[in-house]
């Protein structure tokens, strides 16, 4: 009997539960699957890293650019530098880049998983006893997880950058003051909890993307289906948990000022 | 026959959402045989294969591989029996983000303590093995079809398993290649004393292949014996499915 979409939604998130479970128990296990962990760290990273820049430069610049007339108006241009700082580390940096990094890698994951599903290749792990979960899902998690951070930080840096050359080219604002005053309100806790929340989005959008890829049935289809389903779950994800954390880290660190 | 039959499925039952795929399936493969399932689509017959593997656990009905049962077993006690058994899929199934070469080093180096030389010689030797040692270094989207399950053939052997279980290893190939697939299996069969379990609809590949031939009808094996006798066997079904073919 076909499942409504409300169950079908309900029954596809049980199982991620139970495969997120799973993660939690196996991923500390033998066998440890270094060098596709390195492998995949490098597709994360070094294939991200045009892709995170330009994002990161487009922030930085049209976020300088959009705050600059209002804060003209109330005479807290001296601000801007502050503001930007305040915006792209806490919550424009690593919500953008890990939902640009959900659609560029979530799609890949649930497309190349979900091609190995319709072809064999996992039943081929399967039968030579090569732990497919350990080599696709645990690997392409915790290479998420680890270069999430590291990609969202660079994001970050060239935000800012951008920021800066906006404001150069139309104030001749110094660096020097332009960086005293981006991070007198920075706290470090700021910087740990907001950058290290991607780590969390990664995992969820690993673990959304090689869930579907890995649960594919079917055709060539279905593939395009999931790469299609792990995108949108995954940026869901990342913006429903990002309210969770947030109302969390103001509980427990206070929130900027305070 | 004395000795214990080395696979054997003893009322095997298969059942997906409402479709009974296997109602009952008592089937034996002694040592060294090459044993054929034969049947038409939809007949069970891959179903059947992966059930030898673990891939699939039964609804109903035991499966015992090298007198271990292996529907119960889990874990690192299930992939003690995977390993002395090598599974050539139907679509090849080579990793197709590594080469010829690194599809079968993979399964030596998770599997094996050799030396790096020692892996290079094991799978040189089978890739001459399969006649295709120029194609060490060419990925699997570079092979024909016929090459890609040679290549999965040697991939499947590398381990040097007791048993090899073929799904389909013929479908999808030119007439010649039929024939020099099947006269591989033939090859490795005489050289390695491996057991084997074919599923095919291919009459070419079970001619040159089996030493005894299982027919499976609605989930059921229909008769059994050697590919002769299967053949001119009276059931209605038999004779429309060798007629046909």
């Amino acid at each position: 009997m076909a499942l409504s979409p409300v169950q079908e939604f309900f029954a596809d998130f049980g199982e991620l539960c139970r495969y997120m479970g799973r993660f939690f128990a196996r991923f500390w296990r033998r066998p440890f699957e270094g060098r596709e962990l390195l492998r995949q760290m490098d597709e994360v990273g070094s294939k991200s890293f045009l892709l995170t820049s330009v994002t990161g430069l487009a922030i930085g610049v049209v976020l300088a650019m959009q705050s600059r007339g209002t804060l003209v108006r109330f005479g807290a241009e001296a601000v801007l530098p502050s503001m930007l700082a305040l915006s792209v580390i806490k919550e424009i940096g690593p919500v953008i880049t890990s939902l640009v990094l959900a659609g560029r890698l979530g799609a890949g994951m649930a497309a190349e998983i979900g091609s190995m599903r319709v072809t064999e290749q996992i039943d081929a792990l399967e039968v030579a006893a090569l732990k497919p979960f350990h080599f696709l899902i645990v690997t392409r998690t915790l290479a998420c997880m680890i270069m999430f951070p590291i990609l969202t930080m660079w994001t970050d840096s060239v935000a800012l950058i951008g920021g800066y050359a906006e404001s150069y080219l139309a104030s001749g604002m110094d660096y020097r003051i332009f960086i005293s005053t981006a991070f007198e309100t920075i706290r470090i806790s700021d910087v740990i909890v907001d950058t290290g929340k991607t780590s969390v989005f990664g995992f969820l959008v690993g673990m959304v993307s090689c869930y579907l890829g890995f649960t594919v049935r079917g055709g060539t289809r279905e593939v395009g289906r999931a790469a299609m389903r792990a995108v949108v779950g995954a940026s869901l994800l990342i913006l429903l948990t990002d309210v969770v954390i947030v109302r969390l880290s103001i509980m427990i660190f206070g929130d900027v000022g305070t | 026959m004395s000795q214990d039959p080395i696979i054997a499925l003893r009322g095997v039952k298969k059942r997906f959402g409402a479709l009974e795929v296997l109602r009952g399936i008592d089937l034996t493969v002694d040592q060294g045989v090459s044993s054929v399932v034969m049947g038409g689509s939809g007949s069970g017959k891959s179903v059947l294969i992966k059930h030898i593997v673990g891939l699939l656990k039964p609804d109903a009905g035991q499966v015992w591989v090298k007198g271990k049962r292996v529907d119960t077993l889990e874990g690192d006690a299930l992939d003690e029996v995977r390993l002395s058994i090598g599974y050539l899929f139907q679509s090849g199934a080579l990793f197709d983000s590594m080469s010829v070469f690194e599809n079968l080093e993979f399964f030596l180096e998770r599997h094996t303590r050799f030396s790096k030389a020692e892996r290079e010689e094991r799978i040189m030797e089978h890739l001459s093995m399969v006649g295709l040692p120029e194609k060490r270094d060419h990925r699997p989207a570079e092979l024909s079809g016929g090459q890609k399950k040679r290549i999965a053939l040697a991939r499947a052997l590398v381990l040097e398993p007791d048993i090899i279980l073929y799904d389909e290893p013929t479908t999808g190939l030119d007439p010649v290649s039929v024939r020099s697939v099947s006269e591989l299996i033939v090859r490795l069969r005489e050289d390695l004393g491996v057991t084997s379990v074919a599923i095919t609809h291919d009459l070419l590949c079970a001619e040159i292949i089996a030493d005894e031939v299982h027919f499976l009808f609605e989930g059921r094996v229909l008769a059994s014996g050697t590919l002769e006798d299967v053949r001119h066997a009276q059931e209605p079904a038999l004779r429309e499915f060798f007629g046909s073919t």
